[in-house]
């Protein structure tokens, strides 16, 4: 019997690989989430964070974090883009590269920096730890939200606006009922961008002095006492959350969410 | 007066993202060990950064990792997606699916996980640089795959089935009919994953050997109190990356022009 190479089992080693470091590790997760230290079947682990003051303040915490930072990203992202995607067809591009280049600057180094300016604004950096966290993780995520938004304002067509403006409607309302609903994609995958990361990074917190919790805090506390359980628990909330997220934005937007992280790259 | 507010805007989100690397940048050039102080000229911090052993290896060893995770992750990734591509719904609905995972999860989560299937089911060392190496691949294989799945789709099928009809073995078609075809994504891809195991600090800090450092995890280490000529000395590798940063953006833009024109 002769040997028959066909482009279809090239997926074969990829799909061993999504199967084995992917979906396993998550099986993992979902097991130890779910069981005892004695390897029983139980939802002690669950009923225990949420009866917990603690790990409840800390998901109310981290999504109160979560849900100003993106407000915050998106008032300052939206008009950056708007004025962005109008600018002339050579500038806007080379304009939106400046935007989007702090990307690649490791984070870790950029929140040093901006730690460095905050310090010799405030003089002490433990004194307004809850506004230097938001205001580091908006400098994080910036550029993630601008570049989502960015790309569906300039494939506006501008017909439509001319169209309602000829129809006789005023700016203000040209902009709520035709501008703003045709961005909705760029803006759901913005926030799907930004809201998870301001929820999970707490490397932030740690550089800024930030001694409160968020959900990426209590994995990492977890994970330094080896408590699989426990730390299995929160990855499971934190995945229910994301599902929904993902859910949503799938509703608005073709692509996943952070599929457009890099897409200024292409 | 409303282009003037729009300029004033722009410029003002710029020196917010600007404003702290290049006054680092700046101080980095000096002797003061903190910024605001102004003192003398000195390229100290530069000597310490390539004079110090343990910066020097945390260096190489962030990038001799990343180089390791973007080609391991492009090619696994490239053929994955070539043959997803060429399967039927089913296994590339199931490639799909899973490649998405990693996509929309959070890093701290990717990580974990691949810490506890690997070390604690698996019992691979930490100090093997597997789990490490398999954790950001983990993250990286799904971006080479969902830049290199735009470029077969625009490709046209009929080429491929010439080369076959003129003679070419299907492994010979592949590489030089499909192939240089989808290079573009191929090379986006590998860049995506570079910057993103350059960036990473989650998976790395569950999964790395203890001894061993990237430039995450290094830096979030020196912020817990350190040395003072460590803190500065960082603040010369930012003005470094950021200068790189800068030279490959400026010359993919150049050769982007080239290509329109």
């Amino acid at each position: 019997m002769k040997y028959s190479f066909s482009r279809k089992q090239l997926a074969i080693p990829y799909a061993i690989f999504l199967v084995l470091f992917v979906i396993l590790p998550l099986v993992v997760v979902l097991f130890y989430g779910f069981t005892d230290g004695d390897g029983n079947i139980s939802f002690h682990n669950f009923i225990a964070f949420f009866q917990s003051k603690k790990t409840v303040g800390t998901l109310l915490y981290s999504l109160v974090i979560a849900v100003i930072t993106t407000v915050i990203c998106l008032l300052l992202a939206y008009p950056t883009a708007y004025i962005l995607a109008k600018f002339k067809v050579k500038t806007g591009p080379a304009m939106l590269m400046l935007f989007v280049m702090p990307m690649w600057i490791n984070f870790t180094l950029r929140i040093t920096a901006l730690k460095e300016i905050l310090d010799l604004l405030e003089g002490n950096l433990a004194m307004h730890s809850y506004a230097n966290t938001i205001i580091c993780m908006v400098y994080d995520f910036l550029p993630f939200m601008i570049l989502p938004i960015y790309n569906t304002i300039a494939k506006l067509d501008n017909s439509y606006i001319e169209a309602a403006e000829d129809l006789g409607a005023s700016k203000a309302y040209v902009f709520m009922r035709v501008i703003l609903p045709l961005t909705l994609p760029g803006i759901v995958s913005g926030v799907t961008m930004v809201f998870l990361p301001s929820m999970t990074n707490y490397v932030v917190l740690d550089m800024v002095y930030n001694s409160t919790y968020i959900m990426g805090s209590l994995i990492g506390s977890y994970f330094s006492s080896y408590d699989w359980h426990n730390g299995s628990v929160i990855s499971i909330i934190l995945l229910i959350i994301i599902g929904i997220i993902t859910a949503i934005s799938a509703r608005f937007t073709e692509t996943g969410s952070r599929g457009s992280k890099r897409s200024a790259i292409n | 007066m409303r282009k003037l507010i729009q300029n004033t805007w722009i410029w003002l989100v710029l020196f917010f993202m600007y404003a702290p690397i290049l006054i680092l940048a700046f101080y980095s050039f000096t002797d003061s060990t903190m910024i605001g102080s102004v003192r003398n000229f000195s390229l100290q911090n530069y000597v310490t950064l390539f004079t110090t052993p343990d910066l020097i290896s945390m260096i190489v060893g962030t990038l001799v990792l990343a180089v390791t995770v973007a080609l391991l992750s492009t090619i696994l990734g490239t053929i994955g997606a070539i043959g997803a591509f060429y399967s039927g719904k089913n296994s590339r609905n199931f490639i799909e699916m899973a490649n998405q995972i990693p996509v929309v999860n959070a890093d701290v989560v990717t990580g974990f996980s691949v810490c506890i299937l690997t070390i604690a089911i698996f019992r691979i060392a930490k100090e093997s640089f597997i789990p490490l190496v398999i954790g950001q691949t983990a993250l990286c294989v799904p971006f080479v795959y969902l830049s290199v799945i735009p470029r077969l789709k625009q490709m046209d099928s009929s080429i491929y089935e010439a080369a076959l009809d003129l003679g070419c073995t299907p492994a010979q078609a592949l590489r030089k009919v499909t192939f240089p075809q989808i290079l573009p994504g191929v090379i986006s891809g590998f860049m995506t994953a570079i910057t993103l195991s350059l960036d990473d600090y989650f998976i790395a800090t569950y999964t790395k050997p203890a001894t061993f450092d990237t430039i995450s995890t290094y830096v979030v280490n020196a912020t817990r109190g350190s040395q003072t000529s460590i803190k500065t000395a960082l603040w010369a590798l930012s003005t470094i990356i950021f200068l790189v940063v800068v030279l490959i953006v400026f010359f993919m833009n150049r050769n982007n022009n080239k290509d329109n024109q």
